[in-house]
């Protein structure tokens, strides 16, 4: 239990003393977004009713920020720790796989959510945000941060050099978490692109996350909860499986 | 232990025990398997074949005890440039299990002062000189106080102040009852340090013994002359000498024999520029056993 609460609290000291940049940057990226989309927008985009353009943008982004932080903490602590050499700090000591695990994806969750919380606060001056269902909000959050830190882990050890991993991130994760309803409601696509829509998983993490502000969403918030959960599951196993065998980390 | 990297062979069938308290020096060129060796150990590298027990404990079955055995001290100059020396080694303390108390706070501060660290104790690993940082290393390994220390080239391009300092504490750990697995080039230091010394090339362990019987089996005292010019030595002499850059050296096994070498010296009139006793050296050993063994093989 302190090999993995050690672990764990390392990985939240190592993005928290660099916070200026693991997280007051995302949160002022988020603000800029919302300033440019709904200056653009708001008069001319309406999606629910009784929602503005504005408000229905802060919980897509919100969570946007969650996911994208979650994964380039899990992701951008290992490719560091294996290009310096330090990651055998954490590899010779008996530190389970399934401790390590959790204490990277924990960790990776916490800079979501401290971003997400901090996107949250900066936003809320712009427009009025109901809060119907904070379980269904809660919950989104950490599994969103749990599948994309657990994604994150899964690229870190795939990845043998600092550019292999930016493009894991720029050709998956960007058009992923952008082609995801952060900025629009899938209803408002072509039949087509709404049926690729469906074939997203990040599309129901940020439908059921935004659910728990309006009380509405594109799709059936258990139905979300049902992917996002199994997707979570897989996503775990995956890297469970790959740290048990050493992957890339023991020749 | 065999293992392989794709056509490489690291390990080719060594079979070794180290004694509990020995301080046992592993020697070889590079690339002769000493660093896969120590991996194997640590369970950085998984092995193709066999298997390896750190004070009875499986390090694949039972990695977690072994693990707790074990102290690496790594031979790349790693570091966390996020953390201070204090920080970097109480996390090297919680991830072998050892929660925050007094006595760890004690053994942190003794590691620190033993190693001359204790005015950097709060300084980040990243401002650190290069001899600094070495000695860190050597600070984590030992946070856990394991029984077993492995200390893979832990002298390479420090200084000289460095290195007493760390022979002084590790010696003072070993008498205490660690056990010490060295690694290195500098063969002065096995010769002074270990009591056995396995010799290593290309995967296979080509020779095993105490340091004192491999200097005795390989190496030997001996007269080393430099001639006039001119000079040449008594038939029955030079069949005994060999010859290396321009100094003639003759083998011999007790003290008594350098009488009648000189006498035979005197009666042949050979002159002389300079004389003087070499003692047996590890590095001879090294460069015979390497010449001879991997011939053989």
């Amino acid at each position: 239990m302190t090999g993995f609460s050690t672990l764990l609290y390392k990985e939240v000291l190592r993005f928290w003393k660099v916070g200026f940049q693991t997280v007051a940057a995302p949160v002022i990226t988020a603000l800029l977004y919302l300033l440019i989309f709904s200056h653009v927008l708001e008069a001319h985009v309406k999606v629910y009713e009784n929602v503005t353009y504005t408000a229905f943008l802060i919980p897509g982004l919100v969570m946007m920020s969650v996911l994208q932080n979650a994964f380039a903490n899990s992701s951008s602590s290992l490719i560091q720790s294996k290009v310096t050499g330090s990651i055998i700090f954490v590899l010779l000591p008996p530190i389970s796989y399934q401790a390590f695990y959790l204490a990277y994806v924990l960790a990776a969750v916490l800079r979501g959510l401290s971003v997400g919380v901090g996107v949250l606060l900066a936003t809320l001056w712009f427009a009025p945000l109901d809060c119907r269902e904070p379980l269904w909000i809660i919950a989104f959050a950490f599994l969103g941060g749990g599948i994309l830190g657990s994604l994150g882990m899964i690229a870190g050890i795939w990845a043998d050099k600092f550019d292999q991993l930016a493009a894991f991130q720029n050709f998956i994760i960007m058009p992923l978490t952008f082609l995801s309803g952060v900025f629009y409601s899938i209803h408002s696509l072509p039949p087509f692109w709404q049926r690729v829509s469906h074939w997203n998983p990040i599309f129901y993490m940020i439908d059921g996350f935004r659910y728990g502000f309006f009380g509405i969403s594109d799709v059936s918030p258990w139905m979300s909860l049902c992917i996002v959960a199994v997707c979570f599951a897989l996503l775990s196993a995956l890297t469970l499986v790959m740290l048990k065998r050493g992957y890339k980390l023991r020749a | 232990m065999t293992k392989r990297f794709g056509s490489v062979v690291a390990l080719a069938g060594v079979d070794l025990d180290v004694e509990q308290g020995e301080f046992f020096g592993l020697l070889g060129p590079n690339g002769a398997g000493k660093t896969t060796l120590i991996s194997a150990l640590a369970g950085l590298v998984h092995l193709d074949s066999g298997q390896i027990e750190i004070t009875g404990h499986d390090v694949v079955r039972d990695y977690r005890q072994a693990r707790r055995q074990l102290g690496v001290v790594p031979q790349e100059l790693v570091f966390d440039p996020f953390f201070s020396v204090r920080e970097t080694l109480n996390f090297q303390c919680g991830y072998f299990g050892i929660g925050q108390s007094r006595e760890r706070d004690a053994w942190i501060d003794e590691i620190l002062e033993n190693l001359d660290l204790t005015s950097k104790a709060n300084a980040n690993m990243r401002s650190l000189s290069g001899g600094m940082k070495r000695r860190v290393l050597v600070a984590q390994a030992l946070v856990h106080r394991p029984p077993v220390i492995v200390l893979d080239e832990p002298t390479a391009g420090v200084d000289v102040e460095l290195r007493q300092t760390l022979w002084q504490f590790i010696r003072r750990l070993n008498r205490d009852g660690h056990t010490v697995v060295l690694t290195t080039h500098y063969l002065e230091e096995a010769e002074s340090l270990c009591s056995r010394i396995a010799m290593l090339k290309a995967g296979r362990v080509v020779a095993l013994d105490t340091t004192a019987s491999l200097l005795k089996r390989f190496s030997a005292h001996a007269l080393r002359l430099r001639l006039a010019p001119g000079a040449e030595l008594p038939p029955a002499l030079s069949q005994r000498a060999e010859i290396k850059d321009s100094v003639c050296s003759i083998a011999f096994d007790h003290f008594a024999e350098i009488e009648p070498l000189l006498a035979e010296l005197r009666n042949s009139g050979c002159g002389l520029n300079e004389l003087d006793i070499g003692k047996p050296d590890l590095e001879e050993v090294f460069v015979r056993v390497m010449h001879e063994r991997g011939e053989t093989r």
